[in-house]
């Protein structure tokens, strides 16, 4: 425990410092929300009514992006092969890293989402609600995704790749993610039942995401 | 005759040089006959003579997730029981299954053209079938991205058994994003139940693709051997040569 404990704090701490870059995330994140409107025009009706959508996608390119720093600098200076040596079982510690790097670099763009939603013409409320959808479906990309930075760490091939396979396993978060933010805003259903579901997968993907990771760290280190 | 016994490629290969025929011609065979009877098939009386796109169609659309399943046993064998074919079995299935998968949008949207008045519509189930279509040509650039042969195939395991996982999470969510956006319009739900004269060639059809992806994989799989092989081969003279030169520089 006291080993998983060290390498949350480790990861955190390389993550926030110097060549880190968990922050730029943020900024892309902002840099995406600002482009929209260049897109679709500033008409601010428009704009709220795409709010959801456009955070939503947003928060999902921004992780996804930053997700192969997750494997890369570790395997990069060899800590990826004592990790997978050590005592401690890979799933777990797999998990750990997971869960440092959505601290570091999910958490903040759960954090920035009311700031943008300013820029989005979505009032507080909405915007709140957008940010809990966020808080709860963020981890699922996290742990999922881990599973493509795991296969793209072992075969040497970076981040174009472990996109392709990623973003198709991201549908799911995405469409209930939006519908809950949607719901909590204007939509015919309930906020709850889409809400939950996200939820579920967050936790689903926590259990599957480890696993599979830790199956494609071992069998490709060798 | 068990699976280990076809652990040996070369018994495999004499094996299925004997079926490969057989197989050939018993698919030919059916699917003259399924396209036989899908062409008698009478009219539908409201979708007229494009309804047998159907015989095509569904088929194909069948074949896309069977294929999936047969690659997820095959990472399994992969994975557990490191069975030397299972990894071919799985490399070979994959560019199969994308184009079955290929095949069923493509005849979909042909068959949408006149019964909807448009290519493409968002309907559910038209939309994980393009997810799936996705799914396979990411697998696909995975097998692609790494030389080694054994490595990649560990690395395809693990993808296909995630993608079991959650395809059938995509298809709900699909389902589900469906019905809030669009409320069932385009497609009636069950629809009428099929009358026997579309069903039998239906049917038909479905076995004589079947068998048309067994012959097909078996072929692809002793070209995979086969190809495995030569590349051994060529490896092991690019060694001999190279020592040959260093002896004789030094």
């Amino acid at each position: 425990m006291t080993a998983l404990l060290a390498m949350i704090r480790r990861d955190i701490k390389i993550a926030l410092r110097v060549g880190g870059g968990a922050l730029i995330g943020v900024l892309f994140f902002l840099a995406v929300v600002v482009l929209m409107p260049f897109a679709i025009g500033p008409d601010l009706a428009l704009l709220q009514r795409l709010g959801p959508a456009v955070l939503w996608l947003g928060a999902l390119l921004a992780s996804l992006l930053t997700l192969d720093r997750l494997f890369m600098a570790d395997h990069e200076d060899g800590s990826l092969d004592l990790i997978a040596m050590s005592r401690t079982p890979l799933e777990f510690a797999c998990a750990a890293k997971a869960l440092a790097h959505w601290l570091a670099a999910g958490l903040p763009l759960v954090v920035a989402t009311p700031v943008l939603g300013l820029l989005l013409n979505l009032d507080g409320s909405a915007s709140l609600a957008i940010a809990a959808t966020l808080l709860v479906g963020t981890p699922a990309l996290t742990f999922t995704g881990m599973i493509g930075a795991a296969l793209a760490v072992t075969l040497h091939r970076g981040g174009l790749l472990m996109a392709v396979l990623v973003l198709p396993l991201s549908i799911p978060v995405l469409i209930f993610g939006v519908a809950a933010a949607g719901a909590a805003i204007t939509g015919p259903v309930s906020f709850g039942t889409p809400f939950q579901i996200l939820c579920a997968l967050s936790l689903a993907s926590m259990v599957i995401g480890p696993f599979a990771a830790a199956a494609s760290l071992r069998q490709g280190l060798d | 005759m068990t699976l280990i016994d076809l652990a040996n490629p070369t018994r495999f290969l004499k094996l299925t040089e004997r079926l490969l025929p057989w197989l050939a011609g018993l698919t030919a065979l059916l699917l003259a006959i399924g396209l036989a009877q899908s062409a008698l098939a009478p009219d539908d009386y409201q979708q007229g003579a494009t309804v047998k796109i159907m015989f095509v169609h569904v088929p194909n659309a069948w074949l896309s997730m069977f294929v999936w399943g047969i690659m997820s046993l095959s990472a399994l064998g992969t994975l557990v029981w490191r069975h030397p074919l299972a990894d071919v079995a799985a490399k070979a299935a994959a560019p199969i299954g994308a184009a079955f998968t290929f095949l069923a949008l493509v005849t979909g949207s042909l068959w949408g053209r006149p019964m909807w008045g448009t290519y493409w519509e968002w309907d559910a189930r038209l939309t994980s079938m393009l997810i799936l279509f996705l799914m396979y040509l990411g697998l696909i650039a995975l097998w692609r991205a790494v030389e080694d042969p054994s490595r990649a195939a560990r690395a395809a395991a693990i993808f296909t058994l995630v993608g079991a996982i959650n395809l059938p999470i995509i298809k709900f969510s699909v389902d589900w994003w469906n019905t809030l956006h669009q409320p069932a319009s385009v497609l009636r739900v069950g629809g009428p139940a099929l009358d026997k004269s579309f069903l039998i060639p239906l049917l038909v059809m479905a076995i004589a693709f079947s068998l048309l992806f067994i012959t097909l994989h078996l072929a692809a799989m002793r070209n995979e051997i086969l190809r495995r092989r030569v590349r051994a081969l060529q490896m092991l003279q690019a060694a001999e040569q190279q020592g040959q030169l260093r002896s004789g520089a030094l």
